[in-house]
């Protein structure tokens, strides 16, 4: 069934008083985003719901990208009909049938916004009902809890019905909490740490590390396709690559063996921090998860810590390896994170990392290091992206391959 | 020459050998490999794997490859017996299965599983009411073909799907070999079935090559171990030029698919409409549309053996076959009519035509045309 507009219910925005305005703002501008390529659409953020008006764009594809835009608590596709008792009735039967199952249970919900129009609710609750009880053989009614819900709304400009509340992807409107700066490695917990930094509104920027060319051209675009496919959360996500082959390379050759993981990640953490400040970013999330490695000790976490004040946040810090690998499975980035690829935090891995590395010992290693001079450089070396939904950047042969194909 | 004989096997499409022979020629790297070759290659693969997964509408990772139907089919079968033999040894299927459904399960019932054989109607039918009967606490997989490769039938598909979603922890598998392409993948993608098997040369891609769908989240031990590929369920380097060749030609099916199975079905209609009305024929293949293939139709011409039929044809240049070509070398009487409850008499007589896109109604009548002749002919040892 081709439906004619989507109506679209809020989160828990509805509850957050003075902002709310501007949050609907914010989720009406990341539909927009999201939906970029359908040009036929009319989106209206209004105060209490979203109407987007499909004008024959196709709903199932619609349908599709809204699943996945947080702030969104649930939508209805509708199909908006003439004023007509008639056409209204036929149009019952036909959704109705869609879905029938014999012995399939349901009633008839009438909301009238126009109170001129010539039959009250309960009437056309009546008018409804019987004829899809006369035209469906072997449907019942039953008023709790049935199988479908027909809800009915009569406006000034038509009659729109729909039966299918769809749920939407919950959380807050991405870019509501401010933004924050994502340390993403290519592995499969940041991608996850990233999916629930954007589900409670935050707008990441991702920085990762690459050493060319210990790490290769593949994991850096493993990385962006990452990104590509997180992008469908909030429409683009600017991605920031920083280069550290020369910080890793002091490091290996002025570090004892037992801290180079300790130093490299400090220097990680204050280059992160450093573009937080310049580019306004409030908060530094990463996919730590306590336990995990070597570096994810508390000792370790509070050694590293130890570079900056800004809040560093760790959204799946207290998650089980497999829970975060059902979250990984269920955003489509698990397959992508174990493509094995050297990436920079295992390429210098020392055998026996400290465990419980002391901050003063950290400390004292740097100073043998000109630690404002590699930042200084690294930090000029940047790059920035940005990356939409549906960008690719592991098969660069993509068109090529459309030939054979 | 006119070939009726596509349930068989079809010819490779020239687009196909086109991009079989270059990615044989320009890219042979092997898509394990690290290097620059390799890489290329698994881009290859994967942007195939794609197309085949959008095509279907499912998603990439839910699509497998294989050497064929047959793989396929054994993959899914005893990979599930493999993978929940803890769980129960029980599965159900029907007994007009493809002999690489139907050998399988004699395998597993030798290592102790026990299998039901669902029975069918007069138009190759299983009633799905049998399937709710036949389903015990310790049933792993009910296996069916989606349509029948001898008379064409459309089994009850969602029927039975709608009994199997009560019973969330059973596999469902359909053999889809005889299905793709013929306007019926919406029942195939149907969000109860966890398993399909398809074929690629019996839609235009190249012999040795096809591949399953697994749905999410449905487990399936491995047949093939070693290197790990296709995700290290289906191990053995994998054959790029058919891969790539098979996505193609998929494509192709399933462009103006509409439109190609109305043709279909308007040469099937014709050729019925005129062989049913002589006397000493018999039609099996079921007409209504809603139970049957577009391009099957399966009849006797009484007191003329198949072969006798299927030779005399071929004299004219016109190529049918006797039921279905793996069976009928063996001279054996087809399974599915002798599960339909058609006599053994006149079932050794079925001949079976089958369609693709490409055959047109002058073929139709043409083969009507040589169809009398030979009928006139056939009175002087069936009368």
């Amino acid at each position: 069934m081709q439906y004619t507009e989507i109506m679209v219910r809020y989160g828990e925005l509805s509850t957050k008083g003075k902002n709310r305005r501007s949050f609907i703002d914010r989720l009406g501008t990341n539909v927009r985003h999201t939906l970029h390529d359908f040009k036929k659409l009319d989106i209206k953020a209004n105060r209490d719901r979203m109407h987007i008006q499909l004008n024959g764009e196709d709903s199932d594809k619609v349908i599709s990208r809204l699943r996945d835009v947080f702030g969104i608590q649930n939508f209805s596709p509708s199909i908006k009909v003439e004023r007509e008792l008639d056409k209204v009735q036929a149009t019952a039967v036909a959704l109705i049938k869609e879905m029938f199952h014999p012995g399939m249970t349901f009633k008839v919900n009438t909301r009238r916004s126009d109170h001129d129009f010539k039959y009250d609710t309960n009437e056309l609750n009546d008018l409804i009902g019987s004829y899809v009880l006369e035209n469906i053989p072997g449907i019942k009614v039953k008023m709790k809890d049935p199988d479908v819900t027909l809800r009915v709304e009569v406006r000034t400009n038509g009659i729109f019905l729909s039966h299918e509340k769809i749920k939407g992807a919950g959380g807050m409107p991405v870019g509501t909490a401010g933004k924050g700066m994502m340390m993403l490695s290519g592995g499969i917990d940041s991608p996850v740490a990233s999916y629930l930094a954007l589900k409670r509104g935050v707008d990441i920027e991702m920085v990762h590390f690459f050493s060319p060319p210990y790490t290769s051209e593949q994991a850096l675009n493993k990385a962006k396709e990452l990104t590509a496919r997180l992008a469908k959360y909030s429409g683009r996500i600017k991605f920031i690559q920083v280069p550290f082959t020369e910080i890793q390379e002091t490091v290996k050759h002025d570090v004892p063996s037992g801290y180079l993981m300790t130093v490299q990640r400090r220097f990680m953490l204050q280059l992160t921090a450093a573009l937080a400040q310049k580019r306004d970013g409030l908060a530094i999330f990463n996919g730590e998860a306590l336990g995990q490695v070597a570096s994810q000790t508390m000792e370790s976490m509070a050694a590293i810590n130890e570079v900056t004040t800004m809040p560093v946040i760790r959204p799946v810090v207290s998650m089980d390896k497999t829970e975060i690998i059902d979250i990984a499975q269920k955003i489509d980035t698990f397959d992508l994170s174990i493509m094995p690829f050297e990436d920079c935090c295992t390429i210098f891995a020392p055998p026996s990392p400290k465990t419980k590395p002391r901050i003063d010992k950290a400390k004292e290693y740097e100073e043998r290091l000109d630690v404002d001079g590699l930042m200084e450089r690294a930090l000029a070396g940047i790059k920035i992206t940005e990356i939409k939904v549906g960008d690719e950047f592991l098969n660069q042969n993509e068109q090529a391959f459309a030939e054979l194909l | 020459m006119i070939y009726f004989d596509n349930s068989a096997t079809t010819k490779v499409a020239p687009e196909v050998l086109t991009t079989y022979t270059k990615v044989s020629q320009q890219i042979w790297g092997n898509p394990s490999s690290l290097h620059k070759l390799g890489e290329v290659a698994y881009g290859l693969l994967e942007q195939s794997r794609k197309q085949i997964a959008t095509l279907l509408g499912v998603a990439p990772h839910e699509i497998f490859f294989t050497s064929g139907g047959t793989e396929g089919d054994n993959w899914i079968i005893k990979g599930t017996a493999l993978e929940k033999q803890y769980y129960g040894k029980h599965i159900i299927t029907t007994s007009i299965e493809h002999p690489a459904v139907l050998n399988s399960m004699a395998q597993l019932e030798k290592l102790g599983f026990e299998v039901t054989y669902l029975p069918v109607d007069k138009n190759g039918r299983i009633d799905p009411q049998d399937v709710a009967q036949a389903i015990r606490p310790d049933t792993i997989l009910v296996s069916m073909m989606a349509v029948n490769n001898e008379v064409g039938t459309v089994e009850p598909i969602n029927e039975v799907a709608r009994i199997l979603r009560d019973y969330p922890r059973i596999h469902f598998h359909l053999d889809a070999v005889q299905a793709i392409g013929k306007g019926i993948e919406n029942l195939l993608t149907n969000n109860r079935v966890d398993m399909l098997t398809f074929s690629g040369h019996k839609f235009h891609a190249p012999r040795g090559i096809g591949f399953i769908y697994k749905k999410t989240g449905r487990t399936l031990a491995p047949l093939m171990s070693g290197g790990g590929q296709e995700k290290g369920m289906r191990s053995g380097t994998e054959n790029l030029p058919a891969i790539a060749g098979m996505a193609k030609a998929l494509r192709l099916l399933l462009t103006d698919e509409e439109a190609k199975v109305t043709q279909q079905r308007a040469i099937r209609q014709r050729i019925y409409d005129h062989v049913v009305q002589k006397e000493k024929v018999t039609v099996f293949s079921p007409m209504d549309e809603k139970i049957s293939a577009p391009h099957i139709l399966c009849f006797a011409i009484k007191g003329v053996r198949g072969e006798t039929i299927v030779h005399a044809f071929e004299d004219q240049d016109i190529f049918i076959s006797t039921t279905s070509a793996c069976s009928s070398k063996k001279h054996m009487v087809s399974g599915t009519l002798h599960n339909m409850g058609i006599d053994e008499k006149i079932a050794t007589s079925a001949v079976r035509i089958s369609l693709d896109e490409h055959n047109t109604m002058a073929e139709a009548e043409e083969f009507i045309k040589v169809f009398d002749t030979l009928y006139e002919k056939f009175k002087a040892i069936n009368s």
